[in-house]
């Protein structure tokens, strides 16, 4: 159910015309992918997912389309054209993402050793405490680097979206 | 739930988010796409975290999750703008750099 909730979200914000619909679908579909976290027994995931990608990202997202105001893809000419009479570029996009998702059921496909339950051969560690420890000895430089990435991220944000004073 | 399951899910969400970044002309939905693609990844590296018995997927999903945030913040002032520029979001109006 979880997973039906996270493709049928997913599909509509790539289907939907209207941005502002496409970003709700996205927070539904961030619900369904929440539960999946629930059931594979990594809670402290879940709640992140909903607290930071369905409350901030997505409030961020939100606001931006809300901002420029846009309620439809100024669609080109050749959108509203027949599938088959449309350019070459859209035609090898669409072959491409075929081909990726093909390819993706071939590996699966051909990967052994992916039956059983998933939880079966070792027990969950799902504590917020074995998590802080390991992020904070084991992942210590990683975690530092990312702070200088959203510092960076911050800094860079602020400076695109000024207003050129020239 | 088999890992095969969990791992279908990821494929399934990974292409619906790759066939929006070819085939959608919007760039909102171009990024609303990409963040698709990653909670897709993420769901991979949970799920075999828990096969694993192991922590780090849980932990390589946090930086995904902060890589993401920080690529939705830069990506969406580039939006704004470009925006501001040419008062429109279809990529083909920003092809002045296309020789």
């Amino acid at each position: 159910m979880f997973a039906g909730t996270a493709v049928l979200g997913s599909l509509l914000v790539v289907t939907q015309k209207n941005p502002v619909y496409s970003v709700l679908a996205l927070i539904a579909s961030f619900f369904g992918l929440s539960g999946l976290y629930v059931l594979l027994e990594a809670p402290f995931v879940a709640v992140v997912q909903i607290i930071i990608y369905a409350g901030a990202i997505m409030v961020l997202f939100l606001f931006t389309v809300m901002l420029l105001n846009v309620p439809r893809e100024d669609a080109a000419e050749w959108d509203r054209a027949h599938p088959l009479y449309r350019p070459m570029a859209v035609r090898i996009g669409g072959a491409l993402a075929v081909l990726l998702a093909l390819e993706l059921g071939w590996a699966l496909s051909r990967t052994a050793g992916l039956g059983g339950g998933v939880g079966d051969e070792h027990p969950a560690v799902s504590s917020v405490a074995e998590l802080g420890r390991v992020l904070f000895t084991d992942y210590m430089f990683a975690f530092e680097v990312t702070s200088i990435l959203i510092l960076v991220a911050m800094v860079g944000a602020v400076i695109l979206a000024k207003k050129r004073e020239d | 739930m088999s890992i095969g399951h969990y791992l279908v899910l990821s494929g399934v969400l990974f292409s619906i988010g790759a066939a929006g970044v070819f085939l959608r002309r919007n760039l909102i939905t171009l990024l609303l796409s990409v963040e698709i693609m990653l909670n897709a990844v993420n769901l991979a590296f949970v799920a075999f975290g828990r096969q694993q018995g192991t922590v780090d997927g849980q932990i390589i999903t946090f930086f995904v999750m902060t890589v993401a945030a920080a690529e939705a913040a830069v990506g969406l002032a580039l939006v704004i703008g470009l925006f501001r520029h040419r008062e429109s979001l279809n990529p083909e109006a920003f092809t002045s750099l296309k020789w």
